[in-house]
């Protein structure tokens, strides 16, 4: 009985052993790709007996929560989304990211049909550094401006193509008395510089300018004004504490009749479940300003192997299945995002279920687009809250203050930041 | 070795030992390391190792404006939060000093605003503030008023969540007076009556005297919460509009979670820190003084 006893307790260990071995700790944001991979995990874990333990968090608690654990060295991430143009600096510097490039040119390590050169060149190398590669891209983003299409046919108007057409439109369609409002976007102070930084490209500013904080120029505070000025006069109160969240949930409720905002809420902005507007949706190319058209195309979220991971070959096994062709098109597919992948966008079966409105902005978007929507610095989330305080100083006045020392203020606390990383004028 | 003499002979100091190993564990162990980083500059931006600075880092965050927005913020939340629900739970646990019908079900009532997750609360009164599908304005509207902007306007923004607190703590120091009531003695009451004194001079020279170092228990309970309030903000205004609700909590968390200023966020904590404890000195000084 005893023996028994005891061989029945060696199997458990070794089960359980094994089990361990095969398990990978994965965090994901709330985002639409995360959505679909995590009903795909189940059939994941059963081609290839892994078991995989999701979280999911808010994008900004899983920044926290990665540095946390990786900062005290106590980590037990293994594979992880990660937000290239946000903390990729900060996680490559302190040498966070495993290196994937040994992998990637191991043929026993890839699968075959993995296919790396089927991404994007250019979101590839959002996640470059020193000519390896730190993450594997997975979904783009674009801004575009989600309509009512109902309003704009009631009013006799067509989508605007240039700002001036959007604040006339903007202006056209506000009504307060019924609480219709013209036009919501980001006003909260960090996640506002995001969708800001399109404006700024239209009116010719830029955050940076070879290492050095250059969005306190004319054209620069034209647009900080033009942005305050839409959102504080055809605007739902209360712009400055909204993000995405918010903006989205008043288009769903039919309050707003224009949102600029990531092109990936098409969908829920779309979602009869969710939105009282789901048939009335329309998707445009964000407008052309009075100086350019360059909207932000950006790889907004990418996946990559914390350095600190024991089960590094079982992760590297996720993250190739994560990233895999038949994963990313059925992103595509289900949640109409824009995948890093070159493939999706060249099956015809895929584009005949994709959004042919929405397609057809980003076909409008690449050509011109801007590759950043954020200063690309290394301290970018203080960087943010100091740009996104002269935004909501804008939205508060109504685009009529005077922000010039509001603004040089904050280029100089940018330079700060870009000269303690070592990053000014570089 | 570890027979019954030896435990015998032991005891008092093996009987403490957990709660000892706790406390060190978990209470004095984290504020030292917390004082012991604030002396560093440790900046996960910069990808250095932590260097040994002294005051360096306090010097820094006592240079920013933003440091003493966030101070006066604390201060001015705790204000007018601790006041109104120190004169809201003392009138309410008068009310409920006496006997009525539906009293115990209103008891159990008042339970619900403690228990509730911090979080939710945030989540559920950012959808009642709002100012155009939530609720708060519904009922401005409902009366004829004009609907306020609440935590979207920076003026506005630290009554608007004092509100918040108000309506989560003030049934916690009306239980708490409630219980204070409770054990009274009613000898002096029957005296005043006696000798002719009215309801209010009943409350003033009677009531509130001896009911007061229950209330200022509750009082110094609050203060010390709501000095530290952080989970409340965080939810609804994570610090905005702009930075029109950033206390001492939540500048110290963007300094270390968003900026990865560790060693500042340190410095900035212990500095909170020893604000609460001199707060909770003055008030033991002060209920001495009075003889409470």
């Amino acid at each position: 009985m005893k023996k028994i006893l005891v061989a029945a307790l060696l199997v458990a260990v070794a089960v359980s052993m094994v089990g361990a071995q095969g398990t990978v700790r994965v965090l994901l944001a709330n985002h639409p790709y995360a959505e679909v991979l995590k009903t795909l995990v189940p059939e994941f874990e059963k081609t290839y007996g892994i078991k995989v333990n999701v979280e999911s968090y808010d994008e900004n608690q899983l920044s926290s929560k990665l540095m946390t654990e990786f900062a005290t060295r106590m980590s037990t991430v293994d594979v992880f989304m990660t937000r290239p143009l946000q903390e990729g600096k900060l996680m490559y510097l302190n040498g966070w990211y495993e290196n994937l490039s040994p992998y990637l040119k191991d043929s026993k390590k890839t699968p075959k049909d993995f296919d790396f050169a089927d991404f994007a060149q250019s979101a590839v190398g959002a996640s470059t550094y020193a000519k390896n590669q730190y993450a594997i891209p997975l979904v783009t983003e674009w801004e575009v401006l989600y309509y009512r299409t109902d309003l704009f046919a009631a009013a006799g108007l067509k989508p605007p193509t240039t700002l001036a057409e959007l604040e006339a439109a903007a202006k056209k369609l506000t009504d307060p008395s019924k609480e219709q409002y013209g036009i919501v976007s980001r006003g909260q102070r960090g996640a506002n510089v995001t969708q800001f930084s399109s404006y700024l490209y239209a009116f010719g500013g830029d955050f940076l300018k070879d290492g050095k904080a250059v969005f306190n120029t004319p054209a620069a505070l034209e647009a900080f004004k033009y942005y305050g000025r839409i959102l504080k006069n055809y605007g739902p109160p209360g712009v400055t504490g909204m993000s995405w969240a918010q903006g989205l949930a008043l288009f769903q409720a039919g309050k707003v009749a224009m949102w600029t905002d990531a092109s990936v809420f098409l969908g829920q902005a779309r979602d009869p479940s969710k939105s009282v507007v789901a048939d009335k949706v329309g998707v445009a190319a964000f407008p052309a300003g009075p100086k350019a058209n360059k909207p932000y195309f950006v790889t907004s979220w990418a996946m990559a192997i914390a350095k600190q991971s024991r089960n590094k070959e079982t992760a590297y096994k996720f993250l190739t299945w994560a990233t895999s062709k038949e994963v990313l098109k059925k992103a595509m597919v289900d949640k109409g995002l824009t995948v890093a992948r070159n493939s999706p966008w060249a099956d015809p079966a895929v584009l005949a279920l994709f959004d042919k409105q929405l397609a057809a902005t980003a076909t409008a978007t690449i050509p011109l687009a801007t590759g950043y929507d954020r200063p690309l610095m290394t301290a970018v989330g203080e960087a943010r809250d100091a740009i996104g305080e002269v935004i909501v100083a804008a939205i508060e006045s109504g685009g009529t203050a005077d922000l010039t020392a509001q603004a040089n203020a904050a280029v100089k606390k940018v330079n700060e930041l870009l000269d303690a990383a070592g990053e000014l004028g570089k | 070795m570890l027979d019954g003499k030896f435990l015998d002979r032991h005891a008092k100091v093996l009987f403490p030992l957990p709660a000892v190993l706790f406390t060190l564990a978990l209470m004095v162990f984290p504020v030292l390391y917390t004082l012991w980083v604030s002396f560093t500059n440790w900046n996960l931006a910069s990808g250095l190792p932590p260097r040994f600075v002294w005051f360096k880092s306090y010097a820094t965050v006592f240079a920013e404006p933003r440091f003493w927005g966030a101070f006066v913020r604390t201060l001015y939340f705790t204000g007018i939060a601790v006041a109104a629900e120190t004169v809201l739970g003392v009138v309410w646990a008068l009310v409920l000093n006496r006997e009525f019908v539906g009293k115990r079900t209103i008891k159990a009532m008042m339970l619900l605003p403690l228990v509730a997750t911090p979080v939710a609360i945030g989540i559920a009164w950012t959808l009642f503030y709002e100012p155009t599908i939530g609720i708060a304005n519904w009922a401005l509207k409902l009366f004829g008023l004009q609907g306020s902007r609440w935590i979207a306007d920076p003026d506005f923004v630290l009554p608007a969540l004092a509100i918040i607190d108000v309506w989560q703590w003030t049934p916690l120091i009306a239980l708490i007076t409630l219980a204070g009531l409770a054990g009274l003695s009613q000898e002096p009451y029957e005296s005043a009556r006696v000798d002719g004194a009215n309801g209010w001079q009943i409350f003033w020279h009677i009531t509130l005297p001896m009911v007061a170092p229950a209330v200022l228990t509750a009082v110094l309970l609050r203060s010390i919460d709501a000095l530290k309030t952080f989970d409340i903000i965080y939810s609804t205004t994570q610090g905005g509009p702009g930075f029109a609700s950033e206390t001492l909590n939540i500048y110290s968390y963007n300094l270390s979670f968003n900026y990865f200023r560790l060693g500042q966020a340190a410095a900035s904590l212990v500095f909170l820190f020893a604000l609460v404890l001199s707060f909770s000195a003055l008030v033991a000084r002060l209920r001495r003084r009075l003889g409470l």
